[in-house]
């Protein structure tokens, strides 16, 4: 089949950016849609244009490294799943496609479909961990974890942090990905003895970085390839909610 | 060249404790006047870099992905293995270890071997302590689950996605120590050299994949945990940034490259549907505890799967190793799916896949308790493939997936360039001539956890530095060779893409150096390589410059090494002439078609020494001693 895509193209994070129409013929219904990129890309190169830069890693929907708005739908929009997991049976010909990178002030475009999420890393460096030296750990099960409480982590701890969330939602907010990392960690015993600190001080790093505030409107949860629920959004906000009424003023000082 | 492997004497039990107290330990105080470079972020890196810091050491960490969170090992299923015992199976310490040799075809070291099964207890309660959310029992203790080539349950493991979960684990632990100072983080920059000076590695050299500014890093010790060299044959398991560049650059070094032929090929993976495919995805080998795998018994039959009776079904695996079934390890178990499709009898349009099915179990167990164990397995076979495994029989593949062989390290992680520490699957140390599943987990993190912790003391402890200046000769040199071949590659402007040269070097390896290998195919292979490799430097296409954003220029760059990588790999399968784990040679085979070890002539690791391009690499050996396993002909019959 054959389709037209019209790609965001931008040399680096200061050029002006535009979209550009690209044919792809001789797409199979078998490709990924990374695949199909790719065999657009090359190409490009042999006709010595420069190739479409998107990020892309495993390609196998965990590492969370792609990810572009396909038709204004963050990967594509196919439930659960990644941009690399979307197949290209998913089209019809001529169909036409806009391919967009993420757009958050969050996350700087570095070129064409190329964005920095490092504000995602400074946001779990700021406590979204427990803190535990390596060699000070007791016997894996001389705390037993109830098993709806191991789940529940779990269905949190999925999150990939590839950013479709932020990208998805109209005010550019990272509670889901926030909540996902508090849920995970706050739902297990190993994660109590931080977690009022950890709420405060992830919420506030958010707040440096230039995400939007979340006003509860549910793209992200609809956008999630590992579909987190926005429950853990309720989460953060009463764990923040309890350690700014329970926390002395240096604690949350500390927690800036 | 002697290789000293640094083994301690003694009981094996007793090893590791006894050399713990014989090494030198760093003064608190004197810790945070020590770098140490640390490259790749994945579950050895990680780890090691965080554990590092927290000991007081600064650390410098390297990855080429835009977060530390997103390295390979991210990727890995299944489960990780500990010798706890939690299910009153018989498992321990020894009985891990012996299973580990065992299945590594005894081309393993046993002292490391052991160490490895001794700190796998910690590793688990590490791991629990950082909040990984492992799955439980009712009662709120660890679930197990049992794995190929070994007869206990002894797998931990966070639904499908145990990699992703152990690595969150250790990058949260990374993230901290970054906030904390300890260590200083830097993605999307990849190295593209090592620096050797004064006999040690004291550096690399980067580039920075956003600038392309070529920096040099200096430090007292060099750790590259920067995985495996799957990708060499184009279409693997692993991420498309794996790449062989860091570890074949210390290669070009001076460091010794043990066992290159030594690859893992997975059984269970997405068989390939065109020539535009880029990657393979595995399913997890745990499916294997449930699914069971067949072809049919006639040639060419083209009927639906459940059309064909039971009686015309051949389930190769139960049938040829009744006791392990379909639980054999992986390379017995994707050496007999190749056998079936040999004979024609492999299904899909390709003809190259058998079954993996699950009608059985799920008519025993239900669709719920399937669901529960391997839901997100089927989500994804269903995406990529378009096919309901609940209903229908998934399609299975062998594929590439891990390499044994590495950069060649003693009982220190050390290589032979004193300071330079490899771990992970960066090394070749723990695995010999196949690795079994839930194993690579264990490793990278018993080497970042508990091994790189204590070993990097006692180097640094007991050498003197001299002071270095990124501005003398050896720096100078290193950087100017890096830049030099990045113009190389952007000067050629010649007519074919990156990409179509890895394709080809990547057939040629998996027809000649891949499942089955003999003296003739290598030999045209090694007769072939060098060819396509001279051609690529005249004839590539690398459009942009080296100033900016430049995919296809990292691309260039690793697919340089990978063909170098490649003639190794050949000459290393050709000189070895038996039929171990992964590496069978055809002409080595027992009459029922298994794998034939020649003990007398090989019982060794083949470490290999850069000798100057064009010229043969040195082959050096390190003789390999059994005390506590004793090697017999692997069976799982």
């Amino acid at each position: 089949m054959k389709l037209t895509l019209h790609v965001w193209r931008q040399k680096n994070s200061t050029a002006p950016g535009q979209f550009v129409r690209y044919e792809a013929n001789d797409v199979n219904t078998h490709m990924s849609f990374l695949e199909m990129l790719d065999v657009v890309n090359e190409e490009l190169i042999l006709k010595g244009e420069e190739p479409i830069a998107f990020d892309h890693d495993c390609r196998e929907g965990i590492c969370g490294t792609c990810g572009s708005m396909v038709n204004g739908l963050a990967h594509g929009g196919h439930k659960g799943a990644t941009l690399c997991q979307l197949h290209m049976r998913f089209f019809k010909d001529g169909d036409e496609v806009w391919l967009e990178p993420w757009r958050a002030r969050a996350f700087p475009v570095i070129r064409d479909l190329v964005v920095d999420r490092g504000a995602l890393d400074r946001i779990v460096a700021s406590g979204g961990y427990v803190s535990v030296p390596t060699g000070s750990a007791p016997d894996g099960n001389a705390v037993a974890v109830p098993k709806p409480d191991a789940d529940r982590s779990m269905d949190a701890a999925c999150c990939i942090g590839c950013g479709a969330c932020v990208a998805a939602c109209p005010n550019a907010a990272v509670a889901l990905f926030l909540g996902a990392k508090i849920t995970h960690l706050g739902s297990l015993p190993q994660g109590q003895p931080e977690r009022m600190d950890r709420a405060l001080k992830m919420v506030a790093r958010a707040r440096q970085e230039v995400f939007g505030y979340c006003t509860n409107i549910g793209e992200c949860e609809a956008a999630c390839p590992k579909e987190i629920k926005l429950d853990v959004i309720a989460r953060t906000n009463r764990d923040f909610l309890r350690a700014s009424f329970t926390r002395s003023p240096e604690a949350k000082q500390v927690a800036g | 060249m002697q290789l000293d492997s640094r083994v301690p004497s003694g009981p094996i039990e007793t090893r590791w404790q006894r050399r713990k107290f014989e090494m030198k330990l760093v003064n608190p105080a004197n810790k945070r006047k020590y770098t140490v470079i640390v490259v790749g972020s994945g579950l050895a890196g990680a780890a090691g870099a965080a554990s590092l810091a927290e000991l007081g050491y600064n650390v410098n960490c390297f990855c080429y992905q835009d977060s530390p969170r997103r390295a390979h090992s991210i990727a890995a299923q299944g489960g990780i293995n500990a010798a706890k015992n939690y299910q009153n199976d018989g498992d321990s310490v020894h009985r891990l270890f012996y299973d580990t040799v065992k299945g590594g075809d005894f081309r393993a070291r046993e002292s490391n071997v052991y160490r490895l099964a001794e700190v796998s207890d910690n590793i688990i309660d590490q791991c629990v302590a950082q909040g990984v959310p492992f799955a439980r029992e009712y009662g709120g203790v660890l679930s197990n689950r049992s794995f190929g080539g070994a007869q206990v349950s002894r797998t931990f493991y966070a639904r499908g996605q145990t990699g992703q979960q152990l690595l969150l684990g250790a990058y949260q632990a990374l993230q901290r120590q970054i906030a904390a100072g300890g260590v200083r983080m830097f993605p999307r920059t990849e190295m593209l050299d090592l620096v050797v000076a004064g006999g040690r590695a004291r550096g690399i050299v980067t580039r920075d994949m956003v600038t392309g500014k070529i920096e040099t890093h200096v430090a007292d010790a060099v750790v590259l945990a920067t995985g495996g060299y799957g990708n060499v044959f184009y279409l693997s398991t692993m991420a498309k940034g794996c790449s062989a560049t860091a570890i074949w650059r210390a290669y070009k070094r001076g460091a010794l490259f043990a066992n290159p032929c030594f690859t893992q090929i997975h059984p269970t993976c997405i068989p390939v549907t065109g020539e535009y495919q880029s990657k393979l995805t595995l399913m997890s080998e745990s499916l294997r505890n449930d699914g069971r795998i067949w072809v049919p018994k006639a040639k060419g039959d083209k009927r639906a799967p459940d059309a064909i009776p039971e009686a015309e079904r051949d389930y190769f695996l139960e049938r040829r190793y009744p006791s392990f079934g379909n639980l054999a390890p992986r390379d017995i178990s994707s050496r007999a799916a190749k056998v079936v499709c040999d004979e024609g009898l492999g299904v899909g349009e390709s003809g190259l896949g058998v079954y993996l099915d699950f009608a059985e179990p799920i008519q025993r167990l239900g669709r719920k308790t399937i669901a529960e164990r391997y839901g997100n397995l089927f989500d994804m076979y269903a995406l990529i493939t378009g096919e309901d495994p609940y209903r229908v029989p998934m399609r299975i593949f062998p594929a590439i997936h891990y390499t044994m062989g590495g950069l060649w390290v003693d009982y220190h992680l050390m290589s032979n360039v004193p300071g330079l520490f490899v771990a992970g699957e960066a090394n070749f140390s723990d695995h010999g001539a196949n690795r079994l599943g839930a194993s690579a987990l264990m490793q990278g993190l018993a080497d970042g956890y508990f091994v790189l912790p204590y070993v990097m003391g006692d180097y640094l402890a007991q050498t003197k530095f001299d002071k270095l200046d990124p501005a003398q000769a050896d720096f100078r040199e290193t950087h100017a060779g890096v830049e030099s071949r990045i113009k190389r590659l952007l000067a050629a402007k010649g007519k074919r893409t990156v990409d179509s040269f890895h394709r080809e070097l990547g057939k040629i390896l998996w027809d000649n150096c891949g499942m089955g290998r003999n003296a003739k195919g290598l030999e045209l292979a090694l007769a072939k390589i060098p060819e396509i490799r001279e051609e690529y430097w005249k004839n590539v296409i690398v459009p942009g410059v080296n100033e900016e954003f430049n995919q296809s220029l990292e691309k260039a760059g690793r697919v340089a090494d990978f063909f170098e990588l490649a003639e190794l790999m050949c000459l290393d399968a050709l000189e070895r002439d038996e039929s171990c784990g992964g590496h069978f040679r055809e002409e080595f085979q027992t009459e029922e078609g298994e794998a034939r070890r020649d003990d007398e002539n090989f019982s060794h690791v083949a470490a290999w020494g850069y000798q100057g391009d064009g010229h043969r690499p040195a082959r050096y050996i390190e003789p390999l001693i059994f005390e506590y396993a004793k090697p017999a002909q692997r069976s799982y019959k």
